[in-house]
């Protein structure tokens, strides 16, 4: 073996333990991928395992969906909130098989706002959870659907 | 690992940095996938000169070749803009623009 060889294996070893002992994880501790709350299959038991309690409705969370979605597979979603200090948003859909959509989690740097495109199996609510200050805010509408998209 | 599925807009208006991107990815889903077994992007991590400032957690009901945008206070133009995503057969890929 060559020393240049070895010089570059050495830092493939180096580079590796910085990965795997954390030292090259980004400064705002986010969490891993909770498997435990998206395979839930009911709306409750999915805001028990997201934490929530004390849940406040509330018009400072402005969903915008289409009434009437023309297919399942993709309906375009944005959340915007003015409520300070959110740290995630959570957008769940009650009839689907698994209501969790997706969870965002937000740094002190971001606007109370998402976009992105979801599917939905039938006519339903779009639920979104704000979690700001260690309290839970939410806000729904509801969207139909003429063409289910969950077979996807 | 996937190569060139990531389209990525930032652009600055008003002291406001709009993140908008585009993901290929089929998003098939865990349950009611009636060829294929699930398929579909977990996290998606956007960073600003190399800090996380925004993360994405998804489940399979994301639509296929997913749209995500968020927006942020700080960024200036020419910073660079990261997004990397990691799907559930642990393949991955990564972008990096800058703020227009």
């Amino acid at each position: 073996m060559s020393i240049k060889r070895r010089i570059i294996l050495k830092g493939t070893l180096v580079g590796g333990a910085a990965v795997t002992s954390g030292l090259l994880n980004p400064r705002f501790a986010f969490a891993a991928w909770p498997e435990n709350t998206f395979n839930k299959t009911n709306l409750n038991d999915a805001m028990d395992s997201l934490g929530v309690t004390d849940l406040s409705i509330t018009n400072d969370i402005t969903i915008n969906a289409p009434d009437l979605a023309e297919h399942g597979a993709l309906v375009p979603v944005s959340i915007t909130s003015s409520i300070p200090g959110i740290d995630k948003i959570s957008i769940l859909v009650d009839k689907n098989p698994q209501p969790l959509v997706a969870t965002f989690e937000l740094s002190n740097k971001c606007r109370g706002y998402v976009s992105t495109r979801i599917k939905m199996k039938s006519e339903s609510n779009i639920i979104a959870v704000v979690q700001a200050g260690g309290r839970y805010y939410s806000n729904r509408k509801v969207v139909n659907v003429a063409i289910g998209g969950c077979d996807e | 690992m996937a190569e060139n599925t990531i389209k990525i807009r930032a652009k600055k208006v008003d002291g406001i940095t709009h993140v908008k991107t585009l993901i290929k990815h089929e998003m098939i889903s865990t349950i009611h996938s009636k060829t294929s077994s699930p398929h579909f992007i977990q996290e998606v991590n956007c960073e600003h000169n190399g800090d996380t400032v925004f993360k994405a957690n998804w489940g399979s009901s994301i639509s296929r070749n997913p749209y995500l945008s968020f927006k942020f206070e700080g960024g200036n133009s020419g910073d660079s803009i990261t997004i990397n995503w990691i799907d559930n057969t642990g393949d991955t890929d990564s972008l990096t623009t800058t703020i227009g």
